[in-house]
């Protein structure tokens, strides 16, 4: 039976991550909550935090904030400011292959190479999420109605991938080979980056807000519904014509954030009475993390041994599950 | 599983044009010793010079939905910065956005409705307009976005008074009233209104549909000739002239008509009385009637006696979004007669009366 060490931050929990194998917890007051072994807290922005990811080519968790920074910690005892732009909100992060750094603030996309100055990706519209492709130095810019694909390391026009709507958020498949973004209505739509190829991805009840790529980027898991969906990434043309899986359907709640084993075929998800399920593809078999909570979960992670697994909700509840018990 | 829901947050969208006095008004609303915290999304810092953690610098941000409705746009930037703002409980009590003058207000509000998380975590106040009082002739003139938001406001600050004489003051309202009958006029200098006259409003509450509504109480107390000073003294109450309800409403802005000077007013408000209604009429006429005209209704709402239900059932839209429920019962003292208050453009009256007519409930026949 899976333990839990649970723990209650009484601030929206952004995002949790593994920090050299110790779970951290980014709170949307800016501060970064470490509570294993006694509990730290390290201040990342003031004001507040407004994005925050884990970085998995540079190890480390990156986020933005209301102070106009971008920061980034590997060990959850330093911090080091990647850019400050003023008294702007910093929306979006991301990071890249080679210590690259990507994030958004009002209708600018910003590229930062490990070393040198940020460059900046002017847009007409309002840049909503940043992402690097696996390999080399590509990188995506989520917009309204479309996508944009850059080589900021050079001047070269970006390529636009389009399709009508507010595209908020963006991530490349593990293989680099599909682009795919979260739209203001309740679908997903993706590209295949070798040709343009549309994928349409609908039938959402509610806006996704959350995704992960499963081991070896065969299943694209997503909320948004009363099961977690995940959409088939194997076949040369992704999800087209396939009909996605479904995963720890309930009828009372919603899910609201999914995390994938890193080996196996199996994912944990996340609802909005805070239960947390640990489900295997091939048979859907489900066991309980976690009975339940008073609050959204919002963020999971697991580390990197696939042992444990970190979660945060909305108000602040928090934990980390050991499904050895 | 009970999530602990916080109480909304409650928002007040802040129009005008470049000028009307916004600025001054969210400095007095930062400032002034009210105790209560106010988050301000504005398009520029600009003027405001107040330093405070909680103004937010936001791009207008248009967004279409695609989901085939030509009206139903959010603003983008809004979704964002209110989901970032509200992440953080206890930081702030309300939030004020200010649009720049050449915004239209509709998107503003839809965001309120028509996102999910937003609408979770927000409710929206009320609309209010600034109106420069020396300019708005040519304000009206030059351009539809100072009519729309005049028509979609549900309090207009009548502003810079002491710029104008008192018969320029007196064909200014007038106009203001000629677009929207339905908004609490207050006339200021340097926007100088007490705060509890703009803020906290509760316009947009299902509950209270029509309860603030100047031309709605004016009739409702139409015998007594007492004038609050909700109304201005420009606001004779000649349209009245008989029990019929609607009949007296027929050319509303043609009474209030002395606005002659000031003619370029395309808005028109068109107000529906009746008595008891047949819900399964009523129901697919006005969802059919907001998915056709959505485009040309700026605001509607009503208070609907449905026949043999006990409760005032109440209506509120914006565009194609309408939403309503039952508000409380109807008291004995009460007529049980329904009403509904359209403000648009190209509305068709004769079209909405035969409608509305045709949604009556038969009467009984004897069991």
């Amino acid at each position: 039976m899976p333990s839990i060490a649970a723990y209650d931050f009484s601030d929206f929990v952004e995002t949790t991550c593994f920090l050299k194998g110790q779970p951290a917890f980014a709170l949307a007051d800016g501060t970064l909550r470490l509570p294993a072994g006694g509990e730290r807290t390290l201040t990342l922005h003031e004001g507040g935090l407004l994005a925050a990811v884990y970085d998995p080519f540079g190890r480390r968790l990156l986020s933005g904030g209301e102070d106009g920074r971008v920061v980034a910690t590997a060990d959850g005892a330093a911090v080091s400011e990647i850019a400050a732009i003023g008294r702007k909100w910093v929306g979006a992060v991301a990071g890249g292959p080679g210590g690259a750094v990507a994030f958004a603030s009002g209708r600018s996309a910003f590229f930062k190479p490990e070393k040198g100055a940020p460059k900046e990706l002017r847009h007409e519209r309002t840049v909503e999420g940043v992402a690097f492709a696996p390999k080399g130095t590509r990188l995506a810019t989520a917009r309204y109605d479309g996508a944009s694909l850059y080589f900021p390391a050079t001047d070269a026009a970006p390529v636009s991938l389009d399709w009508k709507g507010a595209h908020l958020g963006v991530g490349f498949s593990p293989d680099g080979r599909f682009l795919v973004t979260m739209m203001q209505e309740n679908a997903l739509h993706g590209w295949r980056v070798e040709d343009g190829r549309h994928m349409r991805m609908t039938g959402y009840p509610a806006k996704v807000k959350g995704w992960s790529w499963s081991a070896k980027g065969r299943f694209l898991a997503t909320t948004g519904a009363p099961a977690a969906i995940l959409w088939p990434f194997s076949g040369k043309d992704g999800p087209m014509g396939k009909a996605p899986l479904e995963l720890g359907t309930r009828g009372d709640s919603m899910v609201t954030a999914v995390a994938c084993h890193p080996a196996e075929e199996m994912l944990a998800i996340g609802y909005q009475d805070g239960m947390i399920l640990a489900v295997r593809f091939a048979d859907s078999k489900e066991a309980l993390l976690r009975r339940g909570g008073t609050s959204p979960v919002r963020t999971m992670a697991w580390d990197a041994d696939g042992g444990l697994i970190a979660f945060g909700a909305e108000n602040g509840e928090a934990g980390v599950v050991d499904i050895a018990g | 599983m009970s999530e602990t829901q916080a109480a909304p947050i409650p928002v007040t969208v802040l129009t005008g044009y470049l000028g009307s006095g916004k600025t001054t008004l969210l400095n007095r609303i930062l400032s002034e010793d009210h105790g209560r915290r106010y988050a301000v999304i504005v398009n520029e810092f600009g003027e405001i010079g107040i330093d405070n953690d909680l103004i937010v610098e936001s791009d207008e941000e248009i967004y279409e939905m695609n989901n085939g409705c030509v009206c139903c746009t959010v603003r983008g930037d809004l979704v964002r910065v209110v989901e970032g703002l509200t992440r953080r409980k206890g930081r702030f009590d309300a939030i004020v956005v200010e649009t720049t003058g050449l915004a239209d207000p509709v998107p503003v509000a839809q965001t309120f409705f028509m996102d999910e998380d937003v609408r979770a975590k927000t409710e929206l106040d009320a609309v209010v307009a600034l109106v420069d009082a020396k300019h708005l002739p040519q304000r009206l003139k030059d351009s539809r976005e100072a009519e729309d938001q005049i028509a979609f406001a549900d309090v207009v600050l009548l502003n810079k008074t002491d710029l104008v004489s008192a018969d320029e003051l007196a064909a200014v309202e007038a106009t203001v009233r000629a677009i929207n009958p339905h908004a609490v006029v207050h006339r200021t200098e340097r926007a100088g209104v007490d705060l509890a006259k703009v803020l906290g409003q509760k316009a947009f509450d299902l509950k209270r549909v029509l309860d603030g509504d100047p031309a709605f109480l004016e009739e409702a107390a139409q015998a007594h000739d007492h004038d609050d000073h909700v109304c201005g003294p420009d606001c004779d109450h000649d349209h009245h002239h008989h029990g019929h309800g609607h009949d007296g409403h027929d050319h509303g802005h043609h009474h209030h008509g002395a606005v002659a000077p000031i003619h370029d007013v395309t808005v028109t408000s068109i107000s529906l009385k009746g008595g008891a209604l047949d819900p399964k009429k009523f129901f697919p006429w006005i969802q059919a009637l907001t998915q056709e005209q959505g485009p040309n209704i700026l605001r509607l709402k009503g208070i609907i006696a449905f026949a043999d239900d006990p409760d005032r059932y109440v209506v509120q839209g914006v565009h194609m979004i309408i939403e309503g429920d039952h508000q409380r019962p109807w008291r004995e003292d009460e007529p049980r007669a329904s009403r509904l208050v359209f403000i648009g453009r190209r509305l068709d009256r004769e079209e909405l009366e035969a409608g509305f007519a045709a949604c009556a409930a038969k009467a009984k026949a004897p069991a």
